[in-house]
Formats: C-alpha cells, structure tokens, sequence
C-alpha cells in the first residue's frame, strides 16, 4: 500500500506515464482514493479512508473546508439566521461529538468552526488540493478513474491523475431547483431562489411572497413576517409544522426516545398528532390549509415561530401559485396578490457534470442517481457517491458510515476480493431501495431516507461485508 | 500491540438512547502541563480512577510528560475532583467527559486510564479514534475483579454493593517505599465515584469495539494489590498483547514512590510507535 505524500500531492517519482482513454498523459496515483469535496460529507470520507490506511486526494473548489456550511463559499445556501433542524447529538460526527455546552440547535457558524476543527484535530487538510475543482472523472482499465482537475480560478493547465477509487462528495444543496411558472419571465418584480438569500436586509419594508414548505421557505417566510412590510407563505399542501421543543426537549430527541422503546410506526404516529393537536393546535384554525397526509410521509418541518406568526397575521398562507402576471402573482384559489419580491425556497438537485449520468444510473439526465444504500454505484464497485441522503435527522453520522463501509470494502477488494464480489452483486440487486416509510412522490424527497432504518441497512452491510 | 481491540464485537451503529437521552453538560476539572517547544507530539488525556481526580496526575506525570515534550492534560470526571457534583453518573457519563475533553483538544489524543478510569477509556475508545490508548492498573469490571478486591479488603469493598462508597486503603494503593506521610496525604483527598457507575464496574455492559484501531499498551504492577496479575494479563490479552509489568509498585502507579518509571515506559512507548502512516 503505497502511503499518501507529503501533502497529499503526487510524488514524481513513483508517477508513471499512463496515458488517458484520448491519449492525455495520466499521473497515476497508484492504491489512492479520490475524494470530489471538503464539506462534511468529503471531510469524514478522507479521515475515515486515511484511518483505513488509504492514500487521499480530496480536490476542493472552494478555499476553505466545510462545503454548505462555509457561508463564505460561492455556492454555500446558509442565510445570516440559519441554525440547525436536527439537534446536537444526531448532527455531530459519531466519533467527534460538538461541546455539550453549545445550544440544542447550533448556528452555521458553530457548524463552520466544528468542521475546522474537525479538519485540524484529524490532520486533514494536508490531504486537501484547496481551490481546485474536479472537471471530469472517466472510467479507467481495472475498475480504475481518471480524474481531470483544474484550479478554479481557471488558470494553469487541466491535471489528469488515475485513482483505484473515488468517492463523490459534492454536496446537493447548491444546485437549485427553480419552479416553472406560466408567466414567470413577464413578471416585474424582483425573482430570487433561497439559495441567493443572505440576510434579513434582503427584504425589509418590501412585500414578499415565500414559495416553499421546507425548512429554509419557513425560516425566510418568519424573518419576512419581521422585516418585511407583508408575507404571504405559499405552499402546494398542508403540512405538519413540529415545533422544535415539545416537553422541554428538542422533538427529535423526544422522537427517539419513541424508537429506541421500539414503539411501532402507527403509534408514534398517533403520539406525534397527539403531541401537535395539544402543543401547535388545529393548523386548519390558523388558516393554513390541512395536511393532506399522516406526520412522517413528508420531510419533516421543525419551525416553532411559524404558526405563531400566522396567528399575529404578520405571514398570510396562501395556496400554491398558479401564474404570474406582471404586476401581480395568482394564486390556485383565484386571488390575486401584488408581491415586490418572490422567494423560491424550492429546493435544491444534485449535479454531477463532471461524470457521465449513466454512469451512476441516471438514465434520463434528471439528476436522480440510482444507488444501493444511496451510494453504491452498480457495475462500478470503485465509485461512492457520499451524503446523497435526506434524512430525517442530521446527515454526517451518515455520511460517516457511507465512508467507513466504502473504506473497507475497498480493503476487502485486496484482502478477500470473493467478499468485495458478493458486495457487488448485492449493490446490483439492492440499487434503487429506499429506507423510510411511505412519503410523498416528490423530487423533495428523493433521497428521503429514515435515519434509524437507513443506519440499520448500513449495520448490515457492514456485517455482511466482514462476514459478521 | 493490537491495533483492533476488544474482538468478535460488532459495531453499532443505530446509538438511540446516545441520540434520545443525551448526556447533561457538566462543569469539568482540566489541569494542563505543556511543553515548553511545540515538537509535534500528540497530547495525552489522563483520567484518573474512581475516586481520584485530575489531582492525581499533576503530582508528577504532568509536568514529567510536558518536560518530555508532550501536552499533558487530566480531567476530573464528574463528581470529582474539581469537577460539577454528579451523584447519578454512570459509565456512559463519564465516558462522555473523556470524548469531550478529547475532542476538544488541538489534536488526536492518547488517552491514558489508570483503575476504573481504564474502564473508562474502554468506553471512550468507542466514541473517539484515539491515536492510542494506555490503560495503568485496568480495573476493567467483572465479578473476578469484585472477588479479589473482597477478599484483600472486604471492609471497603463490600459497603460498595449496597451503595456506599468504595473505599481503598493505603496498603492497596501505594508500596511501603512511599512516606507515609504522603500516603496519607493522597488517601485524604480521595472521593468515591456514583452509586450507579460503581455497580456498572460489576454488571455493566462490556465496552464496544474501539473506533479507529488505536494501538493499546496494558501495564500495572504485579505487586497490585487491586489488581491481580492474572486481570493484567487478560486485560492486555483483549488487546493482543502482554502487559508491562513494575514490581515493587501499588496501584496508584502516578502517586507512588518510583512514579517516574511507568511514565517513561509510556512516553518510550509512544516515541517509538510508528505513525499511523508509516503502519500503512
């Protein structure tokens, strides 16, 4: 096993010259791993696949760790007010636990310095080529890839480098996901995705729609009942809005408590309408239109100011919007309404443009990959895909064990390669599985998985893969 | 030494009660000794047994660590030492100040667990990639341990069963070498560790598989009288290897007369043991 250089770059010296599939030459990395990112996700793959004792390259567009989470990164979605949803104890790394003193739901900058210090206790970012961005990865003879790089800024030659494996981390929540609108073009008032919302200022004094129910369109819906002169809140169908506290404990906790008593889905179910009923009340008494479905078949919601700012008035519900004019924005149920400034909260994709989307399944180009545990690539047992999942808690325990998994099958591949076939015949079969229960067919919840039951998926990969 | 730890475990993944219940903060004790020129070197996390704090370890193991060029710290669990009150603490609480204190410093940590602190370490090892980990004099449970420690002292042990405290004498901790003046000094300032913790010593769960593959030396005194040399061997057997042994000593291997010789043994181990990269 060759050991990563000084600095993670290519020793001259061991590098020979391969030549690409169109006649490039080709630094080949020898047994290293490739990593496409340094946010949570790519910063947990290289610690774990170092401490598996794997060579790492991690290429990093940005200047800095943390991917989302870094608001000063270009394609960073966090806004000035952006804490987390998910408490601590199911957001931390599970083997690097954030300081019990901080709050319940940390603010995104405590989530940058946890990274950061994240990257310094394990020594990472000797692993790390900053302000480089991955062009195109192809496949290579021998389940090997050749990997093109180049610096962001776009000066300086294109690199290619062969790699045993990669591992993609490049996060889906940069890539926004616009709505189509009849009308849309005509209007002329100001249009911005959430992606593009930073602060409060943004929208003071101003009239303003928020389109979209998830986490990000309620927190921007209450920082406009504040700051804007009107809000109206548009969302295609009713929801379950959780506080984040219920019993003087943050509901995910609360939440668990139910599943680690192994108490049925149905009854918790029945508990968690009960617990809303008596803490938020009757939503349909606020205005805001009745959810169409039980509390756990959407991405979960846990907003605490929302219905109260529907009730002081300050944010109007309204239905979805069915096309634009001009000077004005209608709505499903007939009403015209005259906003300055529309929100689209609507969500992010995935985008991979520097791979073939055939590659990892993706047949039609939509950007919805087909994998097993949601990061196995079929027939490409060197290719990973790292925190592709939308939990309904935090993601980096996730992405952890996505990594961990990736690592020693890769070990395997040498050590007890008959092991590493099964694994490749299981990715095969299992590709596409989901591990929640039922929830909406929406592109929103592509990639919606149950934290307990997808870890428990995980759990047994594990296990199967050592023959556990 | 073994580089995979207590073995035939499986990894658990799916950590409910971790998630649902988690463990209240606490005001934690840290004392620190740190090296005059920065060379490099991982820091060490001492954690003192049931009944001692942080104390322990800045009478001489500190200060000898930083003088050899390590960055030495020792944390009082809680209900010790300088450390919040604690009275309902288990194990799992405990383990939970190592990871934080761990977690908190500028790098990967040896941790280092002398008695029940070993146990401890055991514990923490599952929830922090140590870059090593000494376990000194390794109380690590069981009846066996409860057995021996009964019929060498049943006046102090056996009150611990019903809820009081644990209580060890001055014979069992320190060899005659040391002045009794200072025996009874350090005796003076034990405390006793919660109800609840000191019956998990006896019937808690064994510790999960350690995260990472950290490297583990075992070492202790066969002249222990907490420890038998049999619990050190089986200790060091968990971990693939065989203990170092220093005859002639207590079990309060910190605090007794020939202090400086485990200490060294530790830093000589841990000079030597090849980086992570060069394992590889």
């Amino acid at each position: 096993m060759p050991t990563p250089t000084a600095h993670g770059r290519p020793d001259p010296e061991t590098t020979t010259l391969a030549r690409s599939r169109d006649g490039r030459p080709v630094a080949d990395r020898g047994d290293t791993v490739c990593v496409i990112g340094a946010g949570a996700s790519g910063l947990t793959a290289v610690k774990n696949l170092a401490e598996h004792g794997f060579g790492v390259d991690c290429y990093e567009r940005e200047t800095g760790v943390g991917g989302a989470w870094n608001w000063r990164h270009d394609r960073s979605p966090v806004y000035a007010s952006t804490h987390l949803v998910s408490s601590r104890p199911f957001t931390q790394f599970p083997d690097f636990p954030m300081p019990d003193d901080w709050p319940d739901f940390p603010h995104h900058s405590q989530l940058l310095a946890y990274f950061e210090r994240y990257a310094d206790h394990f020594d990472l970012r000797r692993y790390v080529w900053f302000g480089t961005e991955v062009v195109r990865v192809e496949p290579a003879e021998d389940d090997r890839w050749d990997v093109t790089t180049r610096s962001t800024g776009g000066y300086g030659p294109e690199r290619t480098s062969r790699y045993a494996a990669v591992l993609i981390a490049n996060g889906h929540n940069w890539s926004p996901k616009l709505p189509r609108y009849e009308g849309l073009e005509q209007f002329r008032g100001e249009v911005m995705h959430a992606s593009s919302y930073k602060d409060p200022a943004q929208l003071r004094g101003k009239r303003v729609l928020v389109v979209g129910a998830g986490n990000t369109g309620c927190d921007i819906a209450v920082e406009a009942a504040q700051q804007a002169s009107r809000c109206w809140h548009s969302t295609r169908r009713g929801y379950w809005y959780a506080p984040k506290y219920v019993f003087g404990r943050p509901v995910d906790q609360v939440n668990d408590t139910l599943l680690a008593l192994r108490v049925p889905l149905r009854v918790r179910q029945w508990f968690y309408h009960r617990t809303l009923r008596l803490t938020v009340g009757d939503l349909a008494r606020f205005g805001l239109p009745k959810p169409d479905h039980r509390v756990y078949e959407t991405h979960p919601i846990a907003n605490s100011q929302l219905v109260y700012h529907v009730g002081h008035g300050t944010i109007s519900p309204v239905p979805d919007v069915a096309r634009f004019h001009p000077h004005s924005v209608e709505l499903t149920d007939g009403r015209q309404i005259d906003p300055e400034l529309v929100v689209f909260a609507t969500g992010y994709l995935p985008r991979f443009e520097f791979l073939d989307a055939k590659i990892l399944g993706d047949d039609e180009g939509v950007g919805r990959p087909r994998l097993w545990l949601n990061a196995f690539v079929p027939d490409h047992p060197t290719l990973a895909v790292a925190g592709l999942v939308q939990p309904d808690s935090g993601l980096f325990t996730l992405s952890h064990w996505q990594a961990v998994l990736f690592a020693r099958l890769l070990r395997l591949r040498t050590t007890r390669p008959e092991r590493a076939a099964a694994f490749a015949a299981r990715v095969r079969s299992g590709a596409g599985e989901r591990y929640s229960g039922p929830v909406k067919d929406s592109s929103r919840h592509w990639f919606e998985v149950g934290h307990a039951d997808y870890l428990r998926a995980l759990e047994r990969a594990l296990r199967d893969l050592e023959g556990k | 030494m073994s580089q995979h730890g207590a073995a035939g475990q499986r990894v658990r993944l799916v950590r409910d009660w971790e998630w649902a219940r988690p463990v209240r903060p606490v005001r934690r004790e840290v004392l620190s000794a740190t090296p005059e020129l920065e060379e490099g070197r991982p820091p060490l996390l001492f954690v003192p047994g049931f009944g001692h704090g942080a104390w322990a370890y800045a009478e001489h193991w500190l200060g000898h660590a930083a003088a050899r060029g390590f960055g030495a710290h020792a944390v009082s669990l809680r209900g010790h030492g300088g450390s919040g009150p604690a009275p309902e603490a288990t194990l799992r609480a405990y383990a939970h100040d190592v990871v934080q204190v761990a977690a908190g410093l500028p790098r990967r940590a040896v941790l280092v667990g002398h008695g029940a602190g070993a146990l401890v370490v055991a514990h923490a090892l599952a929830r922090y990639p140590a870059r090593a980990a000494v376990l000194v004099a390794p109380v690590l449970g069981g009846w066996a341990t409860f057995g021996a420690a009964v019929r060498r002292n049943p006046l102090g042990t056996l009150p611990a069963l019903f809820g009081g405290g644990l209580r060890l004498s001055r014979r069992q901790l320190f060899s005659r070498e040391l002045p009794d003046a200072d025996a009874r000094r350090y005796a003076a300032r034990l405390g006793r560790a919660a109800r609840r913790a000191q019956w998990q010593l006896l019937a808690g769960a064994d510790p999960e598989p350690a995260v990472g593959g950290p490297p583990v030396l075992v070492l202790g005194s066969p002249d222990d009288r907490v420890v038998p040399a049999s619990v050190l061997t089986r200790a060091a057997r968990r971990y693939g290897s065989a203990p170092l042994l220093f005859p002639g000593m207590g079990h309060d291997l910190m605090l007794d007369a020939r202090w400086r010789e485990p200490i060294d043994a530790i830093l000589d181990w841990l000079v030597k043991e090849p980086t992570r990269d060069d394992r590889s």
